[in-house]
Formats: C-alpha cells, sequence, structure tokens
C-alpha cells in the first residue's frame, strides 16, 4: 500500500504484469474511489459547466458524459475531467483526487456570476469501481436490470448493481471496454466482492495502481500532474478534440484561439525506445547535449512488452518517424517518435 | 523462501557467494519482491572494475529502477549474459541467478557482510 492523495491505494496485487494481462485477455477490478466527484445544479447548472470546462456540455443529452478540462485563464490545465449530464440541469463532474478540493475552490468562485446553479463536492457520497476488460460485460450482467448492450461508450444509466443503486457508466482508463460503477461507500464492500464472485469463472483479478498506470499509459491517456498541468494546454498535449470551440464560454478559450492561431511551440508525443532502458516521467530530452524537451510518463509494458512512453518535444522534431535523444540517468539513448495510441483494442 | 547459508549479504539486498577468490553476485528475494516484475538488468563488461559500496548497474522493473551494489570489490570476469533476453529469472530464482563473477581482491572482508541469520533479521 502507499499513500496517495490522502488514499492508502495499493500498487499490486498479483503483479503489475498479471494485473495488466489480465485486463487485456479477460477483466480486472479498480477501485478508484479515491477520484473527485463534484455536482453542478440549478437553473444554470449548463452556463456553469460552460464557464469552467472547455468541452461543449451543451452536446450532452441527460445519460451521455464526455473527457473535458478545467483551464486557466491562460489555457492551462487545472485539471481533466469527465463530464456526467445527470439531468437538464445537473451534471456530474469526475475529477482527479489530488485536485479534487482546488477544483471544488475554483469552479465556486468562476461560477457566481452565472446566476442560480449550486456546487456541491460529492467526493465523500460516491466510492467508484471499475471493471475493465473483454469479459466485464459478461461479469456485469447478471448483477444488474441495466441493460448493458444498450449503453453506448461514455453512455450512463442507473440501476441496482448486487442489490445496491448504482449509476453505471460505459467508461474507463484502460483502453478497453468496461463500466464504471459509482456506489453508495456502504454499499461498496458488497458490490465490490459480489463483481469478484461473479468474475470468478471468467478469471477476474483486482488491479492496483501500477497496473492502472501500464495500461492507461500504453492506451495513450494522459494523467494529469505527469503528462499535463498547470504548464501545458490541451493544443500542446494532443488534446485538441477534447476542446469544444463551439461552447464560446469557457475560461481559456480566448488564449487556445490565439495559440491554434500562431501554432504550438512543442507537442506531447509517443516515443519507443530504439536503445535499451526505460525513459522515465522527468528525464530530458535533449539536443547536441542541450535538454529541449522532457519526459512526462515512461515505462515497460507488459502487453506490447517494448519500453514506451510520452514527451513534451519542440514541434520541429515532433513527427511520427522522428529520432529523438533521451538522457536515461546519464545515458544518451535513441528513441523514435511514434503514433499514439500505443495500443487500440481490435 | 529461504535464504541459503552458503553465502553473505549487505544491507543493500545483494548476495554475495565466495568460491576462492571468485564470488557470484546476485540479488535477494526480498529485493525482487520490492522491485515486482523485472524487465532490464544493466551489467558491466567483463574486465570491468567494481567497488564495494559502489553501483555496479542497475535493474529496472515496470515499476522502478534501482542500482546494484557491490558487495566486495574486484574484477569482473564473468557476466550472466541470459540476463539479457529473460531478466524475469531474477523474479523466478533470485538466488539461483547470479548476475556477475567476480575476481575479489580481498576476500577476508566478507567478514564484514551479514550471513543469512543476520540478513534475516534486518529483514524482521
Amino acid at each position: 500500500m502507499i499513500p496517495f492523495a490522502g488514499w492508502d491505494m495499493p500498487v499490486e496485487y498479483s503483479g503489475i504484469t498479471a494485473e495488466h494481462l489480465a485486463v487485456r485477455a479477460r477483466a480486472g477490478l479498480f477501485d478508484v474511489s479515491h477520484m473527485g466527484e463534484i455536482e453542478i445544479a440549478g437553473k444554470n447548472a449548463l452556463a456553469a459547466v460552460q464557464r469552467v470546462c472547455c468541452n461543449d456540455a451543451s452536446r450532452l443529452a441527460v445519460g451521455q458524459a464526455q473527457y473535458s478540462g478545467l483551464l486557466t485563464p491562460g489555457g492551462t490545465f487545472l485539471d481533466d475531467l469527465i463530464v456526467y449530464r445527470m439531468g437538464p440541469s445537473h451534471f456530474l463532474l469526475v475529477v482527479n483526487a489530488s485536485n479534487a478540493a482546488r477544483d471544488y475552490a475554483w469552479i465556486s468562485e468562476q461560477i457566481t456570476s452565472v446566476g442560480d446553479a449550486a456546487v456541491i463536492d460529492s467526493s465523500s457520497r460516491y466510492a467508484l469501481i471499475a471493471l475493465q476488460g473483454p469479459a466485464s460485460r459478461g461479469v456485469l450482467q447478471p448483477l444488474t436490470g441495466v441493460e448493458l448492450e444498450d449503453l453506448a461508450p461514455f453512455s450512463f444509466g442507473h440501476g441496482e448493481v448486487a442489490n445496491a443503486r448504482c449509476t453505471i457508466a460505459r467508461t474507463g482508463y484502460t483502453g478497453e471496454d468496461g463500466f464504471e460503477i459509482f456506489v453508495p461507500p456502504n454499499m461498496a464492500e458488497r458490490v465490490w466482492n459480489a463483481l469478484l464472485e461473479a468474475g470468478r469463472p471468467a478469471d477476474l483479478v483486482p488491479v492496483g495502481l501500477g497496473a492502472r498506470d501500464t495500461l492507461r499509459l500504453e492506451a495513450s491517456m494522459r494523467l494529469y500532474g505527469n503528462d499535463i498541468d498547470e504548464t501545458t494546454t490541451p493544443l500542446e498535449a494532443g488534446l485538441g478534440w477534447m476542446v469544444g470551440w463551439s461552447n464560446e464560454t469557457f475560461i481559456g478559450r480566448e488564449r487556445l484561439l490565439e495559440l491554434k492561431e500562431k501554432g504550438v511551440a512543442r507537442r506531447l508525443v509517443g516515443f519507443e525506445m530504439i536503445d535499451r532502458g526505460i525513459a522515465r516521467h522527468g528525464y530530458p530530452v535533449t539536443h547536441a547535449g542541450k535538454p529541449v524537451g522532457v519526459v512526462t510518463s515512461g515505462t515497460h509494458t507488459p502487453f506490447l512488452k517494448k519500453a514506451i512512453g510520452m514527451a513534451y518535444v519542440p514541434v520541429e522534431r515532433s513527427a511520427v518517424g522522428a529520432e529523438i535523444e533521451i538522457d536515461v540517468r546519464g545515458k544518451p539513448s535513441k528513441a523514435r517518435v511514434v503514433k499514439m495510441p500505443f495500443y487500440k483494442r481490435s | 523462501m529461504a535464504y541459503p547459508d552458503d553465502r553473505k549479504y549487505t544491507k543493500d539486498h545483494e548476495w554475495i557467494r565466495l568460491s576462492g577468490d571468485t564470488a557470484e553476485i546476485g540479488i535477494t528475494d526480498y529485493a525482487q519482491q520490492q522491485l515486482g516484475d523485472v524487465v532490464y538488468v544493466d551489467l558491466p563488461e567483463t574486465g570491468a572494475s567494481v567497488t564495494a559500496g559502489q553501483a555496479f548497474g542497475s535493474i529496472e522493473s515496470v515499476k522502478a529502477v534501482s542500482e546494484l551494489f557491490a558487495p566486495l570489490g574486484g574484477t569482473v570476469v564473468d557476466v550472466n549474459a541470459d540476463l539479457k533476453h529473460r531478466p524475469e529469472v531474477v523474479n523466478s530464482d533470485p538466488h539461483g541467478t547470479w548476475m556477475i563473477k567476480v575476481r575479489i581482491a580481498n576476500p577476508a572482508d566478507a567478514g564484514s557482510l551479514l550471513d543469512s541469520a543476520a540478513y534475516q533479521q534486518l529483514l524482521g
């Protein structure tokens, strides 16, 4: 167990490699109750969400969700999150645990001018269990009346799981099909155990933080604090698709428009090591002996069996196929820029 | 897993097995458990010299990278080339997997290292 944003989290249960491969081949169960939940409700809730989140939440029907960002006026990330439209005037924002308190304060402060909208920090009202992997639907369906086949990716429904009131969303952080289940905290243990039991024939395994990180990296999903933070914008991070330009009111929009016009100077790229070794978070990308960028995430991935990572590099070195050099603990090591995602399910 | 009596141990979780003036060096079961799945082992070349208490190489798992420290000083006379292709044997058989063989400059210094009982006491 390690401390993580005030929570004790297991790094691994049976081993990172075994857990990672189980999710790719079968299914894995994650306790992600540490994630923060913030609700925005009231007559002007949509206007409030449109003010603080950079995607266009007006495109969401009730029962749909979208990936979005909470940006500073400078267009950089305060957080990345998923916005769930629970009702016409009710939104649930799932944010990173380490940012939840700051996000709540920021949102409260920014939406005072939009009128009738209340912000509630609901983090303690939800436990969150993620069931991920190709066998997920088969494991979950017998436990719930919600028709899982009808849930499109990034949509959700309400119902019961093992007789506990839950919200089931077809979302995740692994690159696999799967579900995230919002559970009242006092029911979390029961639902967790019921899922593990139901998953026994499919060889469902519990998965810790270690494999959560290698899975999301293989699927090229950004991690706040590593790949994106208050110094980086969605455009540099390769997340232009999460910017809802049709939302004309979000904080940071003007700055992003300027940047879009002018072009970014650096870009987050995926790379594969050519030389031996793993380039990890914080290692410098170098050119002619000088630092020109930085590795934001890096590991040896259990499924692709390669050393991969993401790094910010100058635009002129960011093309797929370009060779870059990374200082791996004093040793200049060659890597190649590759297309992301590294892994895409078939 | 048992910690064999035929060798000595360090506080940094390496083991060293001396026969005459030559020694095999590896890492302990405790160390491999802490590291998790090993994916690379970087070792010196034959002929390199290693110094007691100093790093002679590094070992990477999915989780982290750690340095490997030489229990005693000397000259590398052999390197386990198998580890390049099968680093995972460090996990499956830590006490049967030597990484380097070293001609030890002063074999008598081994007296200052931990025996099996003292090492296990250290692990608590």
